[in-house]
């Protein structure tokens, strides 16, 4: 961004809309957008607090449980997907549906089959994220040279070898901006599994928090979650940048 | 020196047939309604480059996809060493048009990976590899990637590749087809001391009457529609009157003006 030709660093513009919600919160207007500083102030406070300490543990283990899912199962199945036709006739419409379908509405079915507590949670984190990694592995694998596949065959490589050696490395830049996407995903996912499945973790304390109109707590969290997803995205948009290089030369 | 049996324009008539390195015996091969190879035989002499010369769609590139094994052919055999073969193997290394490099592995690598696929240990493949880096000129780039170099060294590193698993046959599809003219004179050059030195036997394919003539010990020269080999033309005289001399040599003019002439009907 360049103000009177002057560059701002990046997200310079963060800067005039937190003074924006100061100046808000100052005035009063609602209870629902507390001053900016002091919900900064809450933020400190709660931070090491045993109760959210508890919850990060909870949402942090439920959450990359199901990303750790999504990323074993999704790859290698988006990646057969690329090289089986039979495999991506068969699976494609699936894929397809559940990328678009409101998954939230799932949440009820996947209770009654797996119960009320993490393993239900984690299913959902999963299915948040997994089907944009399929479709970006496969992708990634079905713009794959030719030459580079005939040129491991001709040498000899096992259809292992070729997985390994060829295949994943050639849909590695999709396979990272799908796991990137994935994982904003799965955030969501955690989120709605806790609030919805079983009142723990970040979930419980937004229900705890939004029901006792501590909003400047409310915030505090949301703002912790939110660093944490785009801290977690921008280090998946390194390593993307990482294989940039060859992305755009296989 | 694996020519030397031919230094008179008739020698090779006068003697038994060379032994042959590969034979191709009755191939066909249709992609659906279309018959890209028809009854095809062909023999590589053992030690010599025989170039596959024909028009675009005669089944040049699909007649050295077979023998390499990447094809199945639909009828035929396809025998390397006396042997039949089913698919890829040991005894064949390939040269791909448009170099066919790992673009995340570095020089070392990409020249190593045939090795490496060949379950050979890391730092057998690696001292195997830049010692064929060496031979080919590309001293010094061994940590390059494929995106750092130009067109003639990446395929430099495709050749050190193919040479470096030491395969009987090597298989090269429209190798310099990708690289600037005067690079490619080179590696024309470089070819033919390739040749002499190596004591492989070479089939190559081009679309480059020039070219073939300038490298080749034997030349088919295919026709589409049905697909045949039409003529088998073996230019004895130049060989080893040195790489400068060869593209004044009467002989050399006449056999690339005599394959223009069966050639241009077929041109559209």
């Amino acid at each position: 961004m360049q103000v009177f030709g002057v560059k701002l660093p990046a997200m310079s513009s963060l800067l005039l809309w937190g003074l924006l919600w100061e100046i808000v919160g100052q005035m009063g207007l609602t209870f629902f957008v507390p001053p900016l500083s002091q919900v900064f102030a809450t933020l400190f406070e709660i931070i090491g607090t045993p109760p959210f300490l508890k919850a990060l543990w909870e949402t942090g283990y439920a959450f990359f449980m199901g990303v750790f899912f999504a990323i074993v199962i999704g790859i290698p199945v988006g990646i057969l997907m690329g090289k089986s036709r039979f495999l991506d006739e068969l699976l494609l419409p699936w894929v397809n549906i559940f990328v678009s379908a409101p998954l939230t509405a799932l949440v009820p079915v996947l209770m009654v089959l797996f119960g009320f507590g993490l393993t239900s949670i984690i299913i959902t984190t999963t299915l948040f994220a997994i089907w944009i990694i399929i479709l970006n592995a496969r992708a990634g694998v079905r713009q794959i040279n030719r030459s580079l596949v005939d040129m491991a065959r001709s040498f000899g490589a096992s259809p292992l070898d070729a997985f390994t050696k060829i295949y994943f490395w050639a849909a590695l830049p999709e396979i990272l901006g799908g796991v990137r996407i994935g994982v904003i995903r799965a955030v969501k996912g955690v989120i709605i599994g806790q609030l919805l499945i079983s009142i723990v973790g970040f979930g419980a304390l937004f229900e705890l928090y939004a029901s006792n109109f501590l909003m400047g707590h409310f915030w505090a969290v949301l703002i912790i979650l939110f660093a944490l997803a785009f801290s977690i995205s921008e280090f998946l948009g390194y390593l993307e940048r990482k294989v940039a290089y060859y992305a755009a030369k296989r | 020196m694996a020519m030397s049996q031919i230094d008179t324009p008739f020698a090779d008539a006068s003697m038994a047939a060379p032994e042959s390195a590969v034979s191709v015996r009755g191939v066909s091969k249709n992609y659906g309604a279309v018959e890209a190879l028809k009854n095809m035989s062909l023999e590589f002499p053992k030690g010599q480059l025989t170039s596959l010369l024909g028009p675009s769609g005669c089944g040049k590139t699909t007649l050295l996809k077979i023998i390499a094994g990447l094809i199945p052919a639909d009828s035929g055999t396809i025998e390397v060493g006396g042997k039949a073969i089913t698919g890829p193997g040991d005894d064949r290394a390939f040269v791909f048009q448009d170099f066919a490099l790992l673009p995340w592995a570095n020089v070392l690598r990409n020249v190593a990976f045939g090795l490496e696929l060949r379950g050979v240990a890391k730092s057998e493949r690696e001292a195997i590899a830049e010692t064929y880096i060496a031979n080919v000129g590309l001293a010094g780039f061994e940590k390059a990637f494929p995106h750092e170099l130009s067109g003639g060294m990446r395929q430099r590193v495709g050749l050190a590749r193919a040479l470096s698993v030491d395969s009987q046959v090597l298989l090269l599809d429209e190798p310099f087809s990708a690289v600037d003219e005067q690079t490619r004179r080179k590696f024309q050059e470089d070819l033919l001391s390739l040749v002499e030195n190596e004591n492989k036997t070479f089939i190559f394919v081009t679309h480059s009457i020039e070219e073939a003539v300038y490298v080749s010990d034997q030349i088919a020269i295919l026709l589409p529609r049905p697909s045949r080999v039409s003529e088998i033309i073996r230019p004895s005289s130049f060989r080893n009157k040195g790489v400068e001399n060869i593209r004044r040599d009467p002989e050399y003019l006449d056999i690339v003006d005599e394959i223009w002439a069966s050639l241009r009907n077929y041109v559209e």
